[in-house]
C-alpha cells in the first residue's frame, strides 16, 4: 500500500517563533489518520502546509504523489478539504457553492448538478439548497462545507476540528459520513481535539506538541504504550486474603477498593491466567474481571506532557 | 483534462469572475466608488465649467467612469474574501493564484465595460457623433482590464480589512483623475503636468475616447494604443507576481 501523505523535514516559522520544527510522517492510503495536539501544538498550521494554503520553510510534503508545492494543482484536484472555521460563500446559495466547487475542480456541469443533488441529500441539506448561506446554522454549514470537500470525489480528504461545536445529530451525521468514505477507500486526515471522536474513528494518530510529533501510532497501542504497569480490577464471590493475590505470578500489587481488588501487574496475560487458576484452586468465583486501560485522554496528557520543556 | 494546463485554468478563472459578480457588484462600497462617485464628481465639474464643450464634458465623464467602476471591485475583494475566509478556500482547490487574480479581473472588467457602455448611450443621447467605433471599443476594452489590474495591485498590501484598502485606493485614484485630461485639458497643462499626464494610462484612454467622439487627440492614437496596452501588461504581470508572494500572509 503505497502513501497518500509523505512529509518529510516538514518547518514553518512565524517570525521568531517555530510553529512547526522538522516534522515527518507518512499517511498510507485508506487509512483514517488522526493529527492531535494542545492548542498551538502546529496542527492547523501542518494542515494548511500540507493543504497548500501557506508554503512550508524547508522539507516536503507529497500528497497523493505530488509535491504540494511544485505541483499544487494536480496535488489539489485530488483532495477535499474540511477548515476549522466554515468559509462557504455566506452572499450565496448552498447550490450556487457546490457548483462553483464543481467548476473549480474541472466537473462537468451534469456530475456536479447529480454530486450536489446527492450530497444534499444524503446531508440533509437539499430542502434548503437555494437559501444563502449567511442564514445556516453553524451544523448546516458544516455539513455544507463537507458536501463542498466531497464534491469531486476525493481520494484523500483532510479535516480540521470537523464536529466542533456541534450538535449531536450533525456529529453523528459527518462521523457515519466519514466512515462510510473511509470503507469505499477514501484516505482521512482528520485534526481533533476529541480524544473519543479519535479513539474510535483513527487507525493511526500522530500526536504533535510545540511543533514537534511526539508519537504515531495505533490508538491501542498508544494507550498500552504509555503504562508499563497494568491495572485488573477483579471481584470474587467470596472474601479472598491480600497476602494470597500478591503471591500469585504477575501480580506486583493489590489494593482492596470496597468488594473488589484493584491488581497491579508488569504482565497482564500472566496475572489475568494466575487469577483464574487462584480462583479455581480456592474454589472461588469471578464477579467480574476487567482490565483497566488508559484512555486516549491518558496517553495524550502524558505523552504531551512529557515532551514539555 | 489537464487541471494545470492553461484551458483549464482559463475554465476556473471565469468560474471566479462569476462568483465575483454574484457576490461584488452589488456591495455598498462598490456601488459608491464604482457609479455614485464618478457621477456626482462629474456633476460638480459640469456646474462649475458651463463653457466648456458637451463632447470634452461627455468624454471626460466616460474615462472617469471607466476608470472608478474598473477600479471599484477589484481593490476589494482579495481583502474581503481574507477576512470571510473563503480565500483559504479557493488557496486549497486546484486553482493557480494567477488564475484567481485573472478571474478577479474579468469581473472588474466586465463592470467597468458594463457601466461605461451606459455613458456612452447617455453621451449619443445628448446629441454625441460617434466617429471612430472601432477606436472606442478597443479603448474601453483595453482601459478596463487596465484599471482592474491598477485595482487589484491596490489589493497587494496584505490587510483583510476592505476599508483599509479602499482609502489606500482613494488616495491614488484621484490625483491620477486631476493629471489625466479630464478636467483640465491635455493643451492647456503646464510642462510639468504633462511629464505627470503621461504617466497616467487614463491620460491615453481620455485622449482615445475624445478622439473617438470628435476626431480630435493630443498624442497620435497609435501612441495611445500602443501606451495603454503596455501599461495593460506591465500592470497585469506585476500584480499576478505580488500577489503570488503575498497571499500567504493574507491566511
Amino acid at each position: 500500500m503505497s502513501d497518500a501523505i509523505d512529509v518529510k523535514n516538514l518547518t514553518k516559522q512565524f517570525g521568531t517563533t517555530v510553529a512547526v520544527d522538522n516534522i515527518s510522517f507518512s499517511v498510507q492510503e485508506g487509512e483514517i489518520f488522526g493529527f492531535l495536539g494542545p492548542n498551538g501544538a502546529g496542527k492547523t498550521t501542518t494542515t494548511r502546509m500540507l493543504t497548500g494554503v501557506i508554503p512550508a520553510e524547508a522539507g516536503t510534503a507529497t500528497i497523493l504523489g505530488y509535491d504540494i508545492r511544485r505541483e499544487p494543482v494536480m496535488a489539489k484536484q485530488g483532495f477535499g478539504v474540511v477548515p476549522e472555521t466554515s468559509n462557504a460563500y455566506a452572499d450565496l446559495t448552498a447550490w450556487q457553492n457546490l457548483m462553483l466547487m464543481g467548476e473549480l475542480y474541472g466537473l462537468g456541469r451534469a456530475r456536479a448538478i447529480k454530486r450536489a443533488s446527492d450530497l444534499l441529500g444524503m446531508l440533509g441539506l437539499i430542502e434548503r439548497k437555494d437559501q444563502k448561506v449567511q442564514a445556516y446554522s453553524k451544523g448546516m454549514k458544516q455539513r455544507l462545507i463537507l458536501a463542498m470537500a466531497l464534491l469531486h470525489e476525493p481520494e484523500l480528504l483532510f479535516l480540521d476540528e470537523p464536529t466542533s461545536g456541534l450538535d449531536v445529530h450533525s456529529t453523528r451525521m459527518i462521523l457515519s459520513l466519514l466512515r462510510d468514505l473511509n470503507r469505499a477507500g477514501t484516505t482521512i486526515f482528520l485534526t481533533t481535539h476529541n480524544m473519543e471522536e479519535a479513539n474510535r474513528l483513527c487507525h493511526r494518530v500522530g500526536i504533535i506538541r510545540n511543533g514537534k510529533i511526539v508519537a504515531i501510532d495505533a490508538p491501542e497501542k498508544l494507550k498500552t504504550a504509555i503504562d508499563r504497569v497494568h491495572r485488573i480490577e477483579v471481584s470474587f464471590d467470596r472474601d479472598v486474603p491480600g497476602d494470597a493475590l500478591l503471591r500469585l505470578d504477575g501480580v506486583t500489587g493489590a489494593n482492596r477498593t470496597g468488594d473488589k481488588w484493584q491488581i497491579t501487574a508488569e504482565n497482564r496475560d500472566t496475572a489475568i491466567r494466575s487469577l483464574v487458576a487462584f480462583s479455581q484452586q480456592n474454589n472461588r468465583k469471578i464477579i467480574t474481571l476487567n482490565t483497566i486501560a488508559p484512555s486516549l485522554d491518558d496517553a495524550f496528557l502524558r505523552l504531551t506532557e512529557e515532551a514539555g520543556p | 483534462m489537464n487541471p494545470a494546463g492553461l484551458p483549464e485554468q482559463m475554465r476556473r478563472a471565469w468560474a471566479i469572475a462569476k462568483k465575483d459578480i454574484r457576490i461584488y457588484y452589488f456591495k455598498g462600497p462598490v456601488l459608491i466608488f464604482g457609479i455614485f462617485m464618478p457621477i456626482f464628481l462629474f456633476l460638480a465639474f459640469l456646474m462649475g465649467s458651463r463653457e466648456l464643450p458637451l463632447p470634452f464634458l461627455v468624454s471626460g465623464l466616460i474615462g472617469m467612469t471607466l476608470f472608478f467602476t474598473a477600479t471599484a471591485v477589484s481593490p476589494a475583494i482579495f481583502p474581503w474574501e481574507g477576512s470571510a475566509k473563503t480565500l483559504e478556500r479557493l488557496a486549497s482547490c486546484p486553482i493557480t493564484i494567477e488564475a484567481i487574480v485573472f478571474g478577479d479581473m474579468i469581473a472588474s472588467t466586465l463592470l467597468g465595460i458594463g457601466i461605461t457602455l451606459f455613458t456612452v448611450i447617455i453621451g449619443l443621447v445628448l446629441g454625441l457623433t460617434l466617429l471612430h467605433g472601432i477606436i472606442l471599443c478597443i479603448a474601453i476594452f483595453l482601459a478596463a482590464w487596465c484599471f482592474s489590474a491598477i485595482g487589484m495591485l491596490l489589493a497587494v498590501p496584505p490587510t483583510n480589512v476592505p476599508s483599509n484598502i479602499m482609502m489606500l485606493s482613494s488616495l491614488i485614484k484621484f490625483p491620477l483623475v486631476f493629471i489625466s485630461g479630464i478636467f483640465i485639458p491635455l493643451e492647456q497643462m503646464p510642462s510639468w503636468g504633462l511629464v505627470l499626464a503621461v504617466c497616467s494610462p487614463l491620460t491615453y484612454f481620455t485622449d482615445l475616447i475624445r478622439y473617438s467622439f470628435t476626431g480630435v487627440h493630443y498624442f497620435p492614437v497609435l501612441i495611445d494604443l500602443v501606451a495603454l496596452g503596455v501599461f495593460t501588461l506591465v500592470f497585469t504581470v506585476i500584480t499576478m507576481v505580488l500577489h503570488k508572494r503575498t497571499i500567504s500572509k493574507r491566511m
